[in-house]
């Protein structure tokens, strides 16, 4: 029990703390763990010593799923964050919900901290802003898919590991190779519906779906079940089959393979870099994705995955005011060099771009900077905008399941790809009924 | 005789089973309630609209054959885990009831396995199929066996099937063993000395006698098996590969919490509420006939 005069003094110390305060705090959840959580609370602490009237408080609210869900169930009992991290599947959700959020360009108007929208990269920023140009959250931690080789392994199979694997022709032959030598998982691979699905339609520059892949309306309707698509996944299933291409599940499982040294090429977000480079006891590579050579317009651009900063409605002016600081802070140049090299995250902006070039981190480090020639080499088209569709993360589950039945051979390509795109329709429009 | 304990007035046993009728107010008929409430509508998961649909969620269900396929997963499963943790739990029950010395070592040790929360069972079991480092998948490959649950849909329900019922076999065994304890030693002593042998013994006279308890474990497991299982199969399979392991529950939970689509996981609450009530009723009226008390 607590003796009164302990509680009142506990009272009364309480009182003072938060009187002698006159900072403004402003509340911002997270999903990262571990070398990510740490890197982010370095920025917050940065941030919180350079600017004495802020105290931004940084809390780890689980995964992406489960951050997502505690920003909404805290915004349904009044007590939202200020900041929300969001991850770039829930963007279409966070668009609808017009009375929930604060779009961020209002925020940095606001607040009056200096704001360019033009100096953000075209391809990340896209994803996050409307088709009028209004930048609705701030991309955060943006990576792409790339192609990560093992080269012993391709040298152990007697194959140069200098050898050109920009086209899936030219992997083929790899894969080939690598089987005729025994080897036993030649090619892996994480996030399936994110790298051959939706980043291979913007490589591709063909649709995912229709007006243009959600950006233009919510009428939107999937068409991921085209010839190119149908192509590659029928290719992909049929290396399955042979024991070509490996499946280990529908996250990033495979990079448990991949960094063992059991695997010899893989296909991940470029922000494997972190656990790769500190894993791996092999020489490792970091090429551009492959693609189709005479499929669509390839190689047009890829799109990002990640996730974003949202400011949630309902705070203060002076709460405002400090997320436009913070967020200020997050794009400046050094920041987010930092942020970048430590990570392997692509720069959002072009001048943290630059840095990290004339720094020399590019050409100390190699394949460091191939995400970011492979996002911003062309200027984006409608299809290789991003995807802006309603309850995304089911319909990533249905694709999921759907390849899953390619793989294991019970389900052609096309069959699989139809019935998807027929299944996540149904959900599209329901998405579109709810937010009418 | 039955006794029977009259009340003068209406006060006094009202105020003595009020505090049930309001746990079951408070936790069961509200939020049922509410599932039934939100059924009806398509709400955008900030809660800041909603539009009203009918019966709209249940015909969207039902026109779903992936949601109809769940239904005969959902009866697989449930119907797997219940003989797979009352069967070991009932011949475990005899073995330690058999012990003279030491049955409370193996009591205590049997039941352990209890004390495990369903997603770190889950997280257990997966790492020992896990199809790189697990221990069992890699003595499976010794033996020439290819264990691939992450591609093989019945390896899959195989795998969630054992660490589901894995825990309760514990709590089974429990009771199991409570059960065999009250078994009369005069009438097996009895059947004994009349020539019966061990099996005949136990199919003829202790099977019949422990009918109470397993009846009440049977309708507990398959609540158990319908409900609470959603943490083992999210944490192993997440209902795939395809739609192998997707049961009911773990479908209301993935449609609601996950993806937000509160109208669609409402009405499912509803239907699954439905089938279990049905269920209940159904063993109550058919298989309790052949209980003996």
């Amino acid at each position: 029990m607590i003796k009164p005069t302990a509680l009142a003094l506990a009272v009364a110390t309480a009182g003072v703390s938060l009187t002698a305060s006159a900072q403004t705090e402003i509340e911002f959840w997270h999903a990262f763990t571990g070398r990510l959580g740490e890197l982010v609370a370095a920025q917050v602490e940065d941030f919180n010593t350079k600017n004495p009237d802020y105290k931004v408080v940084a809390t780890h609210k689980g995964n992406y799923s489960e951050t997502l869900n505690a920003g909404i169930a805290a915004f349904r009992a009044g007590e939202q964050p200020d900041i929300l991290m969001v991850f770039e599947v829930g963007t279409a959700t966070m668009m609808a919900a017009k009375g929930a959020i604060k779009p961020v360009y209002e925020v940095m108007e606001e607040s009056g901290v200096a704001f360019d929208p033009d100096s953000y990269i075209g391809s990340v920023k896209g994803y996050y802003t409307t088709t009028d140009g209004k930048m609705l959250s701030l991309p955060f931690n943006a990576s792409t898919p790339v192609l990560w080789v093992n080269r012993d392994a391709l040298s152990g199979a007697g194959i140069d590991p200098d050898t050109d694997l920009s086209t899936w022709q030219n992997v083929e032959v790899v894969l080939n190779q690598l089987k005729a030598a025994g080897h036993e998982c030649p090619l892996v691979t994480a996030w399936q519906s994110w790298i051959h699905l939706e980043n291979y339609s913007a490589y591709h520059d063909v649709p995912f779906a229709t007006k243009d892949n959600g950006f233009a309306g919510v009428d939107t309707e999937l068409a991921f079940n085209s010839e190119a698509q149908v192509a590659h996944i029928a290719k992909m299933g049929e290396w399955a089959q042979d024991g070509k291409f490996i499946y280990t599940g529908r996250r990033n499982e495979g990079g448990a393979n991949f960094r063992a040294g059991s695997c010899a090429l893989f296909t991940e977000s470029s922000a494997g870099y972190a656990g790769i480079s500190s894993e791996a006891k092999f020489d490792f590579d970091v090429r551009p994705l492959p693609y189709w050579d005479g499929v669509g317009n390839a190689p047009q651009n890829t799109i990002i995955g990640g996730a974003s900063l949202w400011a949630l409605a309902g705070q203060t002016d002076e709460e405002y005011k400090g997320v436009g600081e913070f967020l200020a802070y997050l794009s400046s140049t050094d920041v987010q060099a930092k942020w970048h090299q430590d990570t392997g995250y692509l720069p959002i902006t072009a001048a943290a771009g630059d840095a990290t070039r004339e720094s020399g981190f590019y050409t100390e480090k190699p394949g460091t900077d191939v995400a970011v020639i492979q996002m911003t080499a062309k200027a984006p088209t409608a299809n290789s905008k991003g995807l802006r569709l309603g309850s995304f993360d089911q319909i990533r589950g249905i694709i999921d399941e759907e390849l899953e039945g390619v793989w294991a051979g019970d389900k052609s390509a096309q069959e699989a790809l139809d019935s998807a795109v027929e299944r996540g329709n149904q959900l599209l429009r329901r998405f579109e009924q709810a937010n009418r | 005789m039955e006794k029977r304990v009259t009340f003068k007035g209406w006060l006094l046993p009202l105020l003595l089973i009020a505090p049930q009728l309001i746990i079951s107010g408070i936790f069961f008929f509200y939020p049922a309630g509410q599932a039934v409430f939100q059924s009806l509508y398509i709400p955008d998961p900030f809660g800041l609209s909603k539009q009203f649909v009918g019966l709209g969620n249940f015909e969207y269900l039902f026109s779903d054959k992936y949601y109809r396929a769940s239904f005969v997963t959902t009866a697989l499963f449930s119907l797997l885990v219940t003989l797979a943790s009352m069967v070991p739990a009932l011949f475990l029950a005899v073995l330690a009831d058999r012990l003279i010395k030491g049955s409370g070592t193996y009591r205590t040790l049997l039941i352990w396995p209890y004390a495990v929360a369903p997603a770190v069972a889950g997280v257990l079991w997966l790492f020992m199929f896990n199809t790189r480092v697990g221990v069992v998948s890699w003595y499976l490959g010794q033996l020439g066996y290819d264990w691939n649950h992450v591609l093989n849909g019945d390896e899959a329900m195989g795998l969630v099937v054992i660490a589901s019922a894995w825990g309760r076999i514990s709590y089974n065994f429990l009771f199991f063993f409570a059960a065999l304890q009250a078994v009369p030693r005069s009438i097996i002593e009895a059947a004994a000395i009349d020539g019966a042998r061990f099996w005949r013994r136990f199919f003829t006279i202790v099977l019949p006698l422990l009918s109470p308890t397993t009846f009440f474990l049977l309708v507990v497991n398959v609540v158990y098996a319908f409900f609470e299982t959603f943490g083992v199969i999210h944490t192993i399979t997440s209902g795939g590969p395809q739609q192998s392991t997707t049961i009911l529950v773990y479908k209301v939970f993935t449609d609601g919490f996950v993806a937000q689509d509160l109208g669609s996981s409402s009405a499912q609450s509803v239907i699954l509420l439905i089938v279990v009530g049905l269920l209940t009723v159904l063993q109550f009226k058919y298989v309790e006939k052949r209980v003996h008390y």
